[in-house]
């Protein structure tokens, strides 16, 4: 008898101990979860308004302020997407530098000897701040991502590369909010300077973990820079539709006709969407002809910042 | 012993406790956040759809009207509205009762809503939708009758209120505002029409079907005439060849549709085929074009007019690259000259002009304006 009774006092007493801890937990988070996506979370773009009120002495110092250095991280096996980038997106960085993890022909990019693709990102970092000149942005990504570098310009056009920034889709794993790999990472020139710094500490942030535990790339990406206060900010346009998506266009229409039917294209995407993961070269060159050539006569845009098309390319 | 099961009995219980707890708690904030907020959006946002609907399109006559020149948020259209308004298409589309769920109603939702009129071509009448029954027979030997009897439909009940007369699929899609641009250099009192040009079988060659072609008013008024005096006959279950025979006939012009730097506009394939495919030299399409194919990308010009063979998420992809997608500032490598008519409009003689052509010409040219005074050239 007394085992059953001190049974249900216990079950009594622990049902109360839960119902406290998540009160807690949630007045907690709730507090702090309010202020911290108020001062980090969500970056957009400026909105047109904003823009026109630029003189144009300023707006032609944004425009030299924000060209892009494109780091992309290539192997043997990608060559076929090396290629498609190489001959697509890539050009419109104002800098782009393949990194490879080892010589192969016909793949022409920086060779940094190198298996383990941690360790490659960090060489590459470390490589494009040492040769950026005046280049104050830095773009991250594998070949198998579509970037649209006009819109990345247009997203941190007013954002001040001598802050920290550490853009792209952001995910949470934990307490750590990091960004994904295969959508992009946008990393600002301090930011850059402070993660390598915390490269040299390795406690906080080790060039080679743990063997049998293994962080992926990101994550790991993402732990060094907030060691070093630098925390990941999702990067979507002014209706709230992220600009970052590491699905390809074909897949996130298909998933709009499910979700929308009855508005497929306005429900599915950003007009100034950045990245676009997992498109195969031949949906990869429809994508540059759709973004940089088709369009419906006499509809314009006026922007008040143009940006020129690049030199001996014929598919844009 | 007896001691030891009291406390472990306690211990159990208090793990059991908050287990359960947690358990319930979770259930009930997740139901809470499943909850009724959901049908509520759902249901207003329907009533917001068809109110829409209703602002932009008039149902008449079995016809769809265009009411609004649809506009996108942050564009200055003006120009677009002026060649809304001055060349005006009647878009009909050739389809069938099996159809209308699988492809008819995304070309509904998607390139249709560009044209003046929309006209949906079936062998059945249904006023929902709407479309048009022509007491045909549907299969690919019908096709013809089905277009002759689709024009004469269109000539007859909306004659009046186009002056170009566009056929399509199904399964084309087409940029209704680059079919203007062309247009617009034209006058539609000539007999003429545009498409794919292809060479074989007649000497001014004839236009693919599956690409879509345009006649102009008088290239319409000649056809239902050549029906009536017997010049052109309906023998031959080839649709497009059969029409171009008869336009050849009875005196319409096979036009030149390409673009300035002689790029092809209508398309008969996909985009991916026409970019980045390579034909097998034995494959028929090399015999049939009527100017030299081109394959990647200069196969097509930056103002396309259609495509071909377009499955539904195609079609959502290609409104989505179209009116949508674009790069922030992009100065485009290809800037095509002003059509006939808006060059007219901006250089009228002085006793013929109207109080609306100063006002569409004063729209221009403040955009032109504000084009120069706002843009700042950043070379990469």
């Amino acid at each position: 008898m007394s085992e059953g009774s001190s049974f249900m006092k216990g079950m009594i007493l622990g049902g109360i101990f839960c119902l406290v801890i998540s009160l807690f937990e949630t007045f907690n988070s709730g507090t702090h979860s309010e202020g911290h996506e108020h001062l980090h979370h969500h970056l957009k773009p400026l909105s047109k308004d904003e823009l026109q009120k630029l003189s144009l002495s300023q707006m032609s110092d944004l425009a030299l302020q924000v060209q892009v250095y494109c780091l992309i991280m290539v192997t043997p096996r990608l060559l076929l997407h090396w290629a498609t980038a190489n001959d697509t997106w890539s050009k419109h960085c104002d800098k782009s530098v393949f990194y490879t993890s080892e010589s192969s022909k016909a793949l022409e990019a920086f060779d940094l000897q190198e298996q383990d693709e941690w360790v490659r990102i960090r060489k590459a970092i470390k490589h494009a701040y040492e040769n950026a000149g005046d280049l104050r942005w830095f773009f991250l990504a594998r070949p198998t991502t579509f970037a649209i570098i006009e819109n990345l310009k247009y997203l941190v056009l007013d954002k001040d590369p001598s802050q920290p920034f550490y853009i792209g889709h952001t995910e949470k794993s934990g307490e750590l909010d990091y960004v994904e790999y295969d959508s992009g990472i946008v990393l600002s020139y301090e930011a850059m300077r402070r993660l390598i710094e915390m490269f040299k500490d390795e406690d906080k942030c080790p060039e080679r973990g743990h063997a049998l535990w293994k962080m992926p790339e990101e994550k790991q990406l993402a732990t060094c820079l907030k060691y070093s206060g630098v925390f990941a900010e999702n990067g979507e346009d002014a209706q709230g539709k992220s600009l970052f998506n590491k699905k390809s266009v074909s897949t996130l229409i298909s998933d709009s006709m499910g979700q929308n039917p009855a508005d497929v294209v306005e429900a599915c995407c950003s007009d100034m969407a950045i990245t676009f993961g997992g498109m195969n070269p031949s949906q990869i060159q429809v994508l540059m002809y759709g973004v940089y050539r088709l369009r419906p006569y006499g509809h314009d845009f006026q922007d008040s910042l143009t940006f020129l098309p690049p030199k001996d390319s014929d598919n844009d | 012993m007896k001691a030891l099961g009291v406390r472990s009995a306690f211990y159990v219980g208090f793990v059991v406790g908050t287990c359960t707890l947690y358990v319930l708690l979770r259930q009930v904030g997740f139901t809470r956040s499943l909850g009724s907020p959901e049908p509520e959006t759902h249901d207003t946002s329907l009533l917001e759809m068809i109110e829409e609907e209703n602002k932009n399109w008039k149902k008449e006559r079995s016809a769809l009207f265009n009411l609004n020149h649809p506009h996108h948020t942050g564009e200055n259209g003006a120009l677009a509205d002026t060649l809304y308004k001055r060349v005006r298409i009647l878009c009909w589309v050739m389809t069938g009762p099996k159809n209308l769920e699988k492809k008819a109603r995304h070309v509904k939702a998607t390139w249709s809503r560009h044209c003046n009129i929309v006209v949906f071509i079936s062998s059945v009448d249904d006023p929902d939708f709407p479309t048009v029954g022509l007491n045909t027979k549907e299969g690919r030997d019908q096709l013809y009758w089905k277009t002759i009897r689709a024009f004469h439909y269109v000539m007859e009940k909306h004659g009046d209120e186009a002056d170009w007369f566009l056929k399509a699929d199904d399964d084309t899609y087409v940029v209704v505002d680059n079919l203007r641009w062309i247009l617009a250099s034209h006058s539609p009192e000539d007999p003429l029409y545009f498409g794919r040009r292809f060479k074989p079988y007649v000497k001014q060659g004839y236009m693919s079907g599956g690409a879509g072609y345009v006649l102009s008013k008088e290239a319409l008024r000649r056809f239902v005439e050549g029906f009536r005096t017997k010049v052109c006959t309906h023998t031959s279950s080839v649709e497009d060849l059969a029409l171009g025979q008869c336009m050849e006939k009875i005196g319409v012009v096979a036009g030149d549709s390409r673009d300035t730097i002689g790029r092809e506009t209508f398309h008969p394939f996909v985009p991916e085929s026409h970019l980045t495919g390579t034909f097998p030299k034995t494959f028929w399409y090399w015999n049939y074009c009527y100017y030299p194919i081109v394959q990647g990308p200069q196969c097509c010009s930056d103002l396309a007019v259609s495509f071909h063979y377009m499955d539904s998420s195609h079609m959502y992809l290609l409104e989505y690259y179209t009116y949508h997608l674009r790069a922030f500032g992009y100065k485009y490598r290809y800037q095509p000259p002003e059509p006939k008519i808006i060059q007219d409009l901006n250089a009228p003689a002085p006793d013929k002009v109207e109080a609306g052509d100063i006002e569409e010409r004063l729209g221009v040219e403040k955009q032109e304006e504000e084009e120069k005074s706002h843009e700042l050239n950043v070379k990469l």
